[in-house]
């Protein structure tokens, strides 16, 4: 296929009608050139969104019972399900090596708290230290639990900032000091604050150990809970929770003797829900974005057609000549489509370079709220342009066709 | 070279059609310089066009060297203009984009002469016609005479055994006409076969054989003395 004197008539060709020439590359150029930068744009709304999400997105994980709704191996429907100590440590040892933070959980509602005169009624909680991680609580004074507290069974606790406002009124610090849940004396090791705000903060936490003994609690949880290491893409850690929801998920319905089917006996919620709906979210985005960047092509596909047409069209007459000086119709199809592919080709390609190192140079620099590091799928792009280029060959060859099989009298009465 | 018998061509214009050859008979020898004359409207053109293979004929038939013209596509028709004619045409229809030589040497690259070959060719049928300095330029940058005496150099060219000329004096005033019609003369006395198409007198008179056409039919076909064009330029 290569013709060195056809590659020099062309280069004549084009040597000798810039403008068309040029015309023809900067429509297609500048279409690339649009389609790349929004493409990498809508990338790049979605990197920067994800980000703001996977900041707040606690990839939080938890498990609780309920009574089956299925009968299982002769058990009947309606019996109560009890999450234990011994599942807990199971889950951690089958799965520990996916887990960041774990806890089990174990509450009491309710609980009369009292302060010398004062007086209130909170939820007592009893949990692990790593449960402070969990829910994104932070210290303001003192310490939170820790495992010597719990191996000890001491009787300490964590309580809120809103806690220490209401009950422990005007005490300067109230580390050491003593509370007492249901009678009991708890020592004050700590005062936690919840970025969730006053809501969160009507709960006292102690350690797990305790919990059960003082409560009269047994080896009993009523939840588990867990946060997963985060893997490198978010699409990676979803996909993992989901499948680590599942797997515990039928631990606990074979533990528990429990129908693998039953909808409700074993729960679990994760974030996943809020990661769906911001999937939704980017998912929109990228099909927006998509639409537009589709939309460029078509009228990238169009305008090329276009010019292809018109060229073909000034060069009726001319074909005309050749074909008089003895060109065949192939001679004349080649001519034109082997210029219209080289050009859109260089084109193309000039304008996917030039928006490409753009995006390199500018692309991480750029300090835009929820645009993050714009960038674009390189086989995408590059397919773009073979597809701008066979739009372009398939628009210049009918009517170069025609142009060539019909009489040359008649192209050459085409003014 | 030339042998045409009972040549009928019709144009469909819209629902009517256009009898315009009404059975042509016709030959021309080798070496001939031959006018077809005739006003407009009388089939000239299309005669010419037909005989250059630019144009179908409808009825009859067409020999060409020997060759029986019919049922060509524009394959083989391309083949055979390439190998057996060279055109003048009125309005000189050289390539606006391509100098001189370039014109010149086009036909060249459809025979698939290569690139230098074309080059030198080129250059020396521009000498003949008297236009070497004139080489590297676009015909934008040329007179009418010139351009049309590229256009001569260029059907040449190929060495074609018959030069079709329509109108090759059309465009150009009565002292340029006389120039290119010198030319030809001169390409005729070097031994080629030439048809023309014509309504000048003058220039029908500088043929050696004036074929009269009225109404689609040839109504005269007369061998005259050459009047040389050399006298008036």
């Amino acid at each position: 296929m290569f013709d060195i004197e056809r590659w020099q008539e062309i280069f004549d060709a084009i040597r000798k009608n810039k403008l068309r020439t040029i015309l023809t590359g900067v429509s297609v150029a500048s279409g690339i050139f649009i389609l790349v930068v929004l493409l990498a744009f809508g990338q790049g709304m979605q990197n920067g969104i994800a980000k703001e999400f996977e900041a707040d997105a606690s990839n939080r994980i938890g498990v609780w019972t309920q009574v089956t709704t299925q009968e299982y191996m002769g058990l009947n429907p309606g019996r109560p399900i009890q999450l234990r100590n011994n599942n807990y440590q199971a889950i951690n040892s089958k799965f520990g090596e996916d887990l960041e933070n774990r806890s089990p959980f174990f509450r009491v509602r309710n609980v009369t708290v009292d302060y010398n005169t004062e007086s209130g009624s909170y939820s007592v909680q009893g949990v692990s230290p790593l449960f402070q991680n969990i829910e994104n609580q932070f210290i303001s004074e003192g310490r939170y639990l820790n495992y010597g507290d719990e191996e000890n069974v001491a009787k300490v606790v964590v309580i809120s900032n809103k806690i220490k406002r209401e009950l422990l009124k005007g005490e300067e610090n109230p580390i050491g000091a003593f509370l007492k849940l249901s009678g009991i004396n708890f020592q004050i090791i700590g005062v936690y604050g919840d970025k969730g705000g006053d809501r969160e903060e009507d709960r006292l936490f102690i350690p797990i150990s305790t919990a059960q003994r003082v409560f009269n609690g047994s080896d009993n949880l009523n939840m588990l809970f867990y946060t997963l290491k985060p893997s490198a893409s978010l699409d990676e850690t979803v996909a993992k929770s989901v499948k680590l929801t599942e797997d515990i998920k039928t631990y606990l319905k074979e533990a528990h003797m429990v129908a693998p089917t039953d909808p409700s006996a074993v729960n679990t919620f994760n974030t996943l829900e809020a990661v769906k709906r911001f999937q939704n979210l980017t998912g929109g985005i990228k099909f927006f974005f998509w639409f537009v960047g589709i939309c460029t092509i078509v009228a990238g596909v169009v305008g090329v057609s276009n010019i292809m047409m018109i060229i073909v069209k000034e060069r009726t007459r001319e074909i005309g000549v050749r074909k008089a000086l003895g060109a065949r119709p192939r001679a004349i199809v080649g001519m034109i489509l082997h210029e219209a592919i080289f050009v859109t080709s260089v084109a193309g390609l000039a304008g996917l370079i030039f928006s490409m190192g753009l995006l390199e140079f500018v692309g991480p620099n750029l300090q835009i709220d929820y645009v993050l590091n714009p960038s674009i799928n390189f086989k995408v792009a590059l397919s773009t342009v073979c597809l701008l280029i066979i739009a372009g060959a398939l628009a210049g060859f009918f009517p170069a066709w025609r142009a060539a099989t019909i009489r040359p009298i008649e192209a050459l009465r085409d003014e | 070279m030339i042998e045409i018998k009972d040549l009928h061509k019709s144009y469909k214009m819209g629902s009517n059609s256009l009898h315009v050859l009404k059975g042509i008979n016709f030959s021309v020898e080798e070496g001939e310089l031959v006018a077809i004359m005739g006003s407009s409207g009388s089939g000239k053109s299309t005669l010419l066009n037909i005989l250059g293979m630019l144009d179908v004929l409808d009825e009859g038939s067409y020999t060409l060297d020997g060759v029986p013209i019919k049922d060509l596509n524009e394959t083989k028709a391309a083949q055979y203009r390439n190998k057996f004619l060279g055109f003048v045409f009125q309005s000189f229809n050289l390539i606006n984009y391509k100098s001189a030589m370039e014109n010149v040497a086009l036909p060249l690259y459809y025979q698939k002469v290569g690139r230098k070959e074309r080059q030198e060719k080129a250059l020396k049928y521009l000498e003949q016609v008297g236009l070497r300095e004139w080489a590297d330029h676009l015909p934008s940058e040329l007179s009418g005479g010139q351009k049309q005496r590229v256009a001569i150099a260029r059907a040449m060219a190929a060495e074609p055994k018959v030069l079709l000329a329509d109108e090759p004096t059309g465009a150009l005033d009565s002292t340029t006409s006389y120039e290119v019609m010198d030319l030809i003369q001169k390409i005729n006395d070097a031994g080629n076969t030439i048809l023309i198409v014509t309504h000048e007198p003058d220039i029908a008179d500088m043929c050696k054989r004036i074929v009269h056409l009225k109404d689609g039919v040839i109504v005269e076909d007369k061998k005259i003395t050459q009047v040389r064009a050399s006298q008036y330029v």
